[in-house]
């Protein structure tokens, strides 16, 4: 039985998303492989080599695989999938895209976003936006999973000395191609791994307020900023930083949400943080019944004081 | 160019659900059923297409129980022109490999230039059946859209990835699922639920279509998360501080 991992990494090093799937595959049972598809992403396949537990990474090196297009890095993977009794991904943009095309061809179910492995069969996931954990058993040859990666540990990026073996490049379909991206630059921690997070909700009002009042507690914390759905929507805060069942899915050892209420869909993407913050206005708010430490203020002026005294 | 837009029956997004008792499952009897929110917004944008002269027709398709002729109702009165149920046993678990393969064998038959689904249902927070539509059918695929641009022979579309956007080209026909920000969905008006009824709803039966519905995933139990313990709530700023720096230990 071996198990592979598909790496997510900017062709430079490996994110650490991948280092929580090692950690699931270790638990599958079995040699684990680490598969980088990339383009020019030899110091990616060096870094996968050195984490603690990975046997063999392939690296597969072509100019269709440059923007891991899910048909490319379907096909790649799908050359080399006989060899494997698992396949994981780690649930991210990137993984949850790729990983139901290679099951589909397969002819095998996806299981996504396992949060547990009970056995090499059997594993645990959230459903309902988190309201209820399912165990599922899969008797399929091959196990297609992506792994929610706030379920599992890092593996440790060092200590592994995997032998690094290059793989034939698979044909693309070519019916699709890459036209152009915009990332946001930022220099704060990335949102899914950063060890405190600081999050606003409608109630900042604006996005001058946003920024005002988040920024410079974040910035005094070291803490990554994430949004609700509503801050999101009303312009106050990027996409990517929302926080919840179909945003990002965040489990930070400190969690402040600032005006927040807590719907179901923002507590799906956060409840698994240590501890959690909530400061609210109204002490109704459900966000209040999830949290550790709830405060009752006025969160502009309860943040600038934070940001203050810390 | 057909457009065939895919909808699921899905407890509504505002019920708190409950686990059953006897951890089969998730107690949906007697509780409000919607249409799944993203997929409301595939909908919409097959019928803005539709409104800008990009299609000709919005077939609207979905699978499950007598019940889903409801959501497809209401599909109808969005704007689509007609709408086929793949009728299934109440009894039956349906899951995205078998709703995929459902789909490919309409996709066959209907040829429709482009499918738009929702990128994930909010009951089994998959994210697979487009995907796995695309594999199936062989057609490129793109998710998490949050801007389509049509063209005759190509689409273009925004996708929402981690740390940002990206754009990618796809040749015809291709597969799109839906991200939140697409398109804000119209309501549905009285008169479009009146006029709705009148349109042709097809139903057929996976048998028909030469498909093997058996699930594939079997589900041993379904428990309640881990409850967190009650917090406390502080009285100033001072305090959260000092709860957080020597109770916590987090700061």
């Amino acid at each position: 039985m071996t198990v592979l991992v598909i790496a997510e990494h900017d062709n430079t090093s490996i994110k650490v998303a991948t280092q929580n799937a090692v950690t699931a595959a270790i638990a599958c049972g079995g040699d684990v492989h680490v598969l980088v598809a990339g383009h020019n992403a030899g110091g990616a396949a060096q870094a996968a080599a050195q984490i603690a537990g990975v046997a063999k990474v392939i690296h597969a090196d072509a100019q269709g695989l440059a923007h891991s297009l899910a048909e490319n890095v379907a096909a790649q993977i799908l050359a080399i999938a006989s060899s494997y009794s698992h396949i994981l991904f780690p649930a991210t943009a990137s993984g949850k895209n790729v990983a139901p095309r290679v099951a589909a061809k397969l002819d095998v179910a996806q299981i996504s976003d396992i949060t547990k492995v009970v056995s090499p069969d059997t594993f645990e996931r959230p459903i309902y936006a988190g309201n209820a954990i399912a165990t599922v058993q899969s008797s399929d040859a091959v196990k297609v999973i992506t792994v929610r990666t706030t379920g599992f540990d890092a593996a440790a990026a060092t200590g592994g000395s995997a032998a690094v073996e290059a793989a034939a490049e698979a044909a693309g379909a070519g019916k699709s191609s890459y036209v152009g991206s915009e990332i946001a630059k930022s220099d704060r921690p990335e949102l899914t791994a950063a060890k405190i997070i600081v999050s606003g909700g409608r109630a900042l009002g604006s996005k001058e307020k946003f920024d005002e009042v988040i920024t410079p507690l974040a910035d005094k914390l070291g803490a990554a900023i994430g949004a609700s759905r509503a801050a999101v929507d009303a312009g106050y805060a990027p996409n990517d930083l929302q926080v919840g069942q179909t945003g990002k899915i965040v489990a930070p050892q400190l969690y402040i949400a600032a005006g927040i209420s807590g719907a179901i869909q923002h507590l799906a993407g956060m409840k698994d943080s240590k501890v959690i913050v909530a400061i609210n206005k109204d002490p109704e708010a459900p966000i209040f019944s999830v949290a550790d430490y709830g405060l009752e203020a006025d969160l502009f002026a309860a943040l600038p004081e934070f940001a203050k005294t810390i | 160019m057909k457009i065939l837009v895919c909808v699921k029956r899905v407890v509504d997004y505002n019920v708190k659900v409950r686990v059953k008792s006897d951890n089969t499952g998730v107690d949906i009897a007697n509780v409000k059923m919607s249409m799944n929110p993203f997929d409301e917004i595939a909908v919409e944008e097959a019928v803005r297409l539709k409104e800008k002269g990009l299609v000709t027709e919005v077939i609207a398709v979905s699978c499950g129980v007598t019940q889903c002729q409801e959501t497809l109702r209401t599909a109808m009165a969005i704007g689509a022109d007609r709408a086929i149920l793949v009728e299934t046993p109440a009894d039956l678990d349906l899951q995205p490999l078998a709703v995929a393969k459902i789909l490919k064998a309409l996709v066959d038959k209907e040829q429709p230039g482009l499918v738009i689904l929702g990128k994930q249902a909010i009951d089994d927070d998959a994210n697979q059946t487009g995907q796995m539509l695309a594999a199936l059918a062989d057609l490129p695929q793109a998710t998490f859209a949050s801007k389509v641009e049509l063209a005759a022979d190509k689409v273009s579309v925004t996708r929402e990835i981690d740390g940002g956007l990206e754009t990618l080209s796809l040749s015809l026909p291709a597969v799109i699922t839906t991200d939140l920000r697409l398109n804000e969905p119209r309501y549905v008006t009285l008169p479009n639920i009146m006029k709705a009824k009148k349109k042709q709803l097809d139903t057929v039966k996976p048998e028909d279509l030469g498909v093997d519905v058996a699930p594939r995933l079997k589900t041993l139990k379904v428990t309640e998360p881990a409850k967190r313990g009650a917090g406390v709530k502080v009285a100033d700023v001072a305090a959260l501080v000092e709860k957080l720096k020597n109770e916590a230990k987090v700061i």
